[in-house]
């Protein structure tokens, strides 16, 4: 049996004419915390998306426990979802609904049980988040730190076997992220689940993850341990890692020479 | 040249793929499969939402539109001695033309537009995908009921604007012109016939339903998740919905009564 939950293989994705992803490999294990790592713009939740079958790669293959999730038909597809979740960067609540409902939405969806037993699982699920007590609340009467634990109660509810987070720690105060990471780190413990979060929150995911990603150029420039990453020889990965504003990701967008540009005319129609 | 040629293909494989879109999104709505169970509170929330709460401009409009008929018919009828004949003339021109346009028109307003704009913003929230990770269709959870709202909705809707038209040509031509209250309404029962004018206008209704709601619905699934994306597809629906209404108007109006 496999040790990864997912395995990416020689994928190669475009959009338009812009190539995002070429001949990209890498695995998540299972019942381990992936961080995919990587600047802005380079596709990191456009990954999430390929692996929940939202898109399509050009070539190669997405492998979700062994079985390949582009070749799927669409009801193996619906039938693999329920297997695992996708916590939103924005959370995704449906808003007018209450958390509690937003909670219960998949089970009531996806099982036949009676309302009793959801009132359980619900509150079950709250309570890991700390939500219990803001179960009757709307989503527009929540904190973002607070919408985000919704939802991530949300994507518990069915007990998949992957979480998928995009960009979870973005815009938090850091009480909400020391919470979420805390999160995180125990529902992968508590649950035996798989979990896979993009994002480039460095130091916090760094401090919960068991395996890293860093996608950059269109490729995986670096997999293995935090320790092992941290200790990488590509200036890339090192520029990365430790925030440097210059290296292989020049600061300065590219431009004709400065002082040319400075001393040269300024041009019709350019303002 | 070549750049005119190229730019011309482009918007026409793109005028095709959205047609294709639009078609695949209907399909996907009228076929999905109803869960009674499920299906049915989803559907009278949205009867409630796109039908219910388009009531108070219908009814008024209707009665300000049936209250301006009666005054400007009575004007001109007066003149032939033919006042008597107020009744049917009011009631035909809203039971055949003023009840399903003017309605289809205040619907795609109204309902139309708030369907684009709560669609848009649940694909810019990402709601709609957050429904597909979660082994949810959207389009038999969120834009089914939706359709099937304002196939239901809208004919109703349109019958209560001419009917309330009706009442308000009575208020002012009756109890206020002085025309007969007898002839007004035996005039009008004799004259309106219920296949060729309530009917033909029921169709009339049903066909605007079905463009508003198609239109709606595919510009808000299909906007760019952007408040400049979902202020454009909100007009354009209010935009196409109103002339596609008026065009098939002609068509329809051409096809019924023109024998």
């Amino acid at each position: 049996m496999s040790q990864n939950i997912v395995e990416i293989k020689d994928v190669t994705f475009t959009r338009g004419e812009r190539v995002i992803y070429k001949n990209m490999s890498f695995n998540v294990p299972k019942g381990k915390i992936t961080a995919i790592m990587g600047p802005s713009g380079i596709g990191k939740t456009t990954m999430l998306r390929l692996i929940g079958g939202q898109l399509k790669p050009e070539s190669g293959d997405i492998l979700f426990e062994q079985q390949s999730i582009p070749k799927m038909s669409r009801k193996n597809l619906y039938q693999a979802r329920k297997k695992m979740s996708m916590l939103f960067q924005s959370g995704a609540l449906f808003t007018d609904m209450s958390v509690f409902d937003n909670v219960a939405f998949p089970i009531r969806e996806h099982t036949a049980l009676n309302e009793d037993l959801i009132r359980i699982i619900v509150l079950l699920k709250l309570e890991l988040v700390g939500l219990r007590g803001a179960k009757d609340l709307m989503p527009s009467e929540l904190s973002g730190g607070m919408a985000r634990r919704a939802a991530l109660a949300r994507s518990i509810a069915l007990d998949p076997d992957l979480i998928m987070y995009d960009e979870p720690f973005a815009g938090q105060d850091p009480i909400s992220m020391g919470v979420l990471v805390k999160l995180i780190k125990s529902l992968n413990n508590v649950l035996n689940i798989s979990s896979l979060i993009v994002t480039h929150d460095v130091s916090e995911v760094m401090s919960i993850a068991d395996h890293v990603v860093i996608i950059a150029d269109k490729g995986v420039i670096g997999e293995g341990s935090p320790e092992k990453m941290l200790q990488h020889e590509s200036p890339l990965v090192q520029q990365f890692l430790q925030g440097l504003s210059d290296g292989p990701v020049p600061f300065h967008f590219e431009a004709k020479d400065y002082s040319k540009d400075l001393l040269s005319e300024q041009s019709e129609g350019e303002y | 040249m070549i750049a005119f040629w190229q730019r011309l293909g482009k918007s026409t494989i793109e005028r095709f793929s959205s047609i294709g879109r639009a078609t695949s999104l209907l399909l996907g709505a009228l076929f999905s499969l109803p869960n009674f169970k499920k299906g049915t509170p989803l559907l009278v929330k949205q009867l409630y939402s796109v039908g219910f709460l388009s009531l108070i401009i219908i009814i008024v409009s209707g009665l300000f539109i049936g209250m301006v008929l009666a005054l400007q018919g009575y004007t001109v009828l007066q003149g032939y001695g033919a006042e008597g004949s107020l009744g049917p003339l009011v009631a035909l021109s809203l039971l055949r033309e003023l009840g399903p346009v003017v309605t289809a028109l205040l619907f795609a307003g109204r309902a139309g537009s708030a369907l684009t704009a709560e669609i848009g913003l649940m694909k810019a929230t990402e709601q709609l995908s957050s429904l597909e990770m979660m082994a949810v269709d959207p389009l038999k959870r969120i834009i089914a009921p939706r359709f099937w709202a304002g196939m239901i909705s809208m004919p109703l809707l349109a019958l209560i604007f001419s009917a309330v038209g009706i009442l308000g040509a009575h208020l002012v031509g009756v109890n206020w012109l002085g025309v007969d209250t007898g002839s007004f309404w035996s005039i009008m029962q004799a004259e309106v016939s219920f296949e060729k004018d309530i009917l033909n206008g029921i169709i009339k209704s049903v066909v605007f339903a079905f463009l508003i709601t198609w239109i709606a619905l595919y510009r808000g699934y299909d906007c760019i998740p952007t408040s400049e994306g979902i202020s454009n597809a909100t007009t354009k629906t209010v935009v196409q919905s109103s002339l596609a209404v008026l065009g098939f108007d002609f068509v329809l109006t051409a096809v019924m009564f023109s024998s």
